[in-house]
């Protein structure tokens, strides 16, 4: 018998494609981009490619994504002198940034900022018209929100970089940098700049949630994979009917650790784990210099971070000399 | 190809040989690495320094091929030892009568070992043959620095050991130091502020995206480094000048970042990383790194920055046509001590003291 399996599926379903509902005629118009299958895709899910249902919320998104980007993208050219070859050279190291601090919440000049605040203006437009969409999606296929408000909570920590905490800061200069690299050393700089971000009790909590996230997603895939010969791939209707996979995957992780999630609990774990992981650094780089300006400081204030007792052990600290084996 | 019995063979005797062949291949490359690592040890170990009270993971790794090797420039110096008489014999009356002022009342055959010494160390063959030579000109400037980085930064230079320098300690047998640095910021185009400083693929900025213009501010302009708040929460805007915000910590990081490649060491030589900031945290070797920030300030400001219009126009900045600035790197050149900790004093105590100690 023919095995039908995700990532590196042995057989592939290849036929008419399938166009979804047309209820009264009119409705493929808004479909673009005629499906195709393709085999490379097929090993790892669906055959299919296409058709994509943009609406005219995916079009304002996709539009003013496509200006984000160039606005991003000119930008790093004209900084490299319009040098394709040098933009390709330093192509993670080049960014767009946000203003001087000087300007404050003032318009700044187009060469220090302003492309920037213009950007950032076209995401914000594209990333709420995206939500937008995934929202008006799953309304049109009666299903529940979950996708756009688990969307939304990504929006929060994204709100709260880019418009949030630069209002409440009083400069559009907190940004974070349109970049490769230059994000990252806006996360090196800001974690430094105030005091050391991992003493931050909602960075620890959003780390909690996103490893937990990890955990949660192995151990799911892997327990529903280790049931699937029981039906257990069947997740829906294990849920109102619980089989032989589901009693089995509940007594494995009950004598593994005593407890077991449910067959849908399961599923609410990891969409709460997950949500709760932009949520909770949302709040935590928030209040981070509007609430907290050195963390370490506020965790010693709170009986958070432990002070050493003083021996510093200066006897066991190694000397130059020995290190490079030339001690006398 | 193949004679037609094994074909025939082969075809009524199908057996599948890519499991065994996988199975043998890696049972056998692992004993091959095994007996590699056995025989000849592990190529990439390492060993670290200790710089923290323990249990808090602050050592300085490095692996054995380089820790355990010597700087190859410790072989090219010239002791005073290694000064022949012949050599001494060589250098020319018009050499002998051009002393630097700062070596002025040096009694004669002293000064003409030195001068070959220094010939040596320089690179320069006819250093101070012409008093009109804009390298002579320099030199006179430099023996004074060299006597004021001994005499007054002596807690940097003799922190662990009388180590002290000399002209060799920068040059290492050229007459231009390697790692010497200039003005380049800002290094992007049609971009200003904030937006021009950064991002590009520069020595000052150790090709990483971080700020090319750290040197420049707090090796030159003397740009205040730190940027925490000392306190849990304090009142202020980060767009009012003075106050420190995330991009004077990237530029700080920059300078870090620059300072930690020059010595070949990591953050926790110097910092407890869990508060940058902190007085109370910090390693013995902080304290030497500031008194080296303090001294490299003195030296571009003192002597390197004014020296400017002395040289000729292809020794000045490519950008500012500025002159040539000195760093930790200039120095130190990757190790903890620059040549290792090798003695440059001990021989020459007309370099250790302002105006060389002759009365």
């Amino acid at each position: 018998m023919a095995e039908y399996q995700n990532i590196f599926t042995q057989v592939q379903v290849q036929g008419t494609p399938e166009w979804g509902m047309d209820d009264n005629g009119t409705m493929m118009a808004e479909r673009g981009f005629a499906p195709r299958f393709n085999t490379l895709l097929g090993w790892f899910g669906n055959a299919q490619l296409g058709p994509i249902y943009l609406g005219w919320t995916g079009l304002i998104s996709a539009a003013t994504m496509i200006l984000y980007l160039n606005i991003v993208g000119l930008n790093m050219l004209a900084q490299v002198g319009w040098s394709i070859p040098e933009f390709l050279r330093q192509g993670f190291w080049l960014a767009l940034e946000p203003p001087s601090p000087e300007y404050g919440l003032s318009i700044p000049p187009l060469h220090d900022g302003g492309w920037y605040i213009i950007a950032s203006f076209f995401l914000l437009v594209s990333v709420m018209t995206w939500w937008l969409r995934a929202y008006l999606l799953a309304q049109q296929h009666k299903m529940g929100k979950h996708v756009a408000w688990a969307f939304a909570s990504a929006i929060w920590l994204f709100l709260v970089l880019g418009l949030f905490r630069p209002v409440l800061m009083g400069s559009w200069s907190e940004a974070v940098p349109y970049g490769i690299f230059p994000h990252l050393d806006w996360t090196t700089a800001f974690s430094i700049r105030y005091g050391n971000l991992y003493y931050n009790p909602f960075h620890c909590l959003s780390i909690v949630f996103l490893y937990g996230s990890v955990l949660l997603f192995a151990m799911h895939g892997a327990t529903i994979l280790a049931v699937t010969r029981f039906g257990g791939d069947r997740e829906l209707e294990q849920i109102y009917d619980r089989g032989t996979a589901t009693e089995r995957a509940a007594l494995f992780w009950r004598w593994t650790m005593g407890f077991n999630a449910t067959m849908e609990g399961i599923h609410r774990w990891a969409w709460w784990f997950a949500v709760l992981t932009p949520i909770t650094g949302g709040i935590g780089i928030l209040l981070t210099g509007t609430v907290v300006d050195n963390w370490f400081i506020w965790a010693q204030e709170h009986n958070f971070a432990p002070m050493y007792d003083g021996s510093y052990g200066y006897e066991a600290y190694g000397t130059y000399d020995a290190f490079i084996g030339q001690e006398n | 190809m193949l004679p037609k019995w094994f074909n025939d063979w082969n075809k009524s005797n199908p057996t599948n040989i890519f499991g065994p062949a996988i199975l043998v291949g890696a049972a056998g490359g692992a004993v091959f690495l095994a007996a590699l690592l056995i025989t000849w040890g592990q190529p990439y170990a390492t060993e670290s320094m200790q710089t923290g009270p323990r249990g808090t993971g602050m050592s300085v790794p490095e692996f054995n091929v380089d820790r355990l090797a010597a700087d190859p420039t410790i072989a090219g110096y010239v002791a005073a030892d290694d000064i022949t008489d012949d050599m001494i014999a060589e250098v020319s009356d018009a050499a002998l009568a051009n002393v630097p002022p700062a070596l002025e009342g040096m009694p004669e055959d002293e000064y003409a070992r030195l001068l070959v010494a220094m010939r040596s160390w320089t690179g320069i063959p006819d250093l101070m043959e012409d008093p009109e030579n804009y390298q002579t000109q320099v030199a006179y400037s430099m023996v004074e620095m060299v006597q004021n980085i001994n005499e007054g930064w002596i807690g940097h230079v003799q922190y662990n050991a009388e180590v002290g320098v000399n002209c060799y300690t920068c040059h290492r047998g050229q007459a231009v130091p390697s790692d010497i640095w200039f003005r380049i910021a800002p290094v992007n185009e049609v971009a200003e502020g904030w937006a021009a400083v950064q991002n590009r693929v520069t020595v000052q900025s150790q090709f990483t995206s971080l700020p090319s213009d750290a040197l420049e501010a707090y090796l030159l302009n003397y740009e205040q480094i730190a940027v925490h708040n000392l306190d849990s929460r304090v009142a202020e805007n980060p767009s009012d000048p003075g106050v420190r915000t995330w991009q004077d910590t990237e530029r700080t990081y920059s300078l870090m970042n620059y300072v930690s490649n020059s010595l070949g060491v990591n953050c926790v030589f110097c910092h407890n990383s869990r508060a940058f900031y902190d007085g109370a945290q910090v390693t013995p070797q902080w304290a030497t790194e500031s008194l080296g920030i303090s001294m490299v300030l003195e030296l571009n400001n003192d002597y390197l920055v004014p020296l400017r219009d002395t040289y000729p126009e292809n020794r000045l900045g490519p950008v500012y046509a500025d002159a040539p600035k000195a760093a930790c790197k200039t120095c130190h050149k990757g190790y903890q001590q620059p040549l290792q900790g090798l003695n440059m004093v001990a021989d020459w105590p007309s370099l250790t003291l302002v105006g060389g100690g002759f009365d």
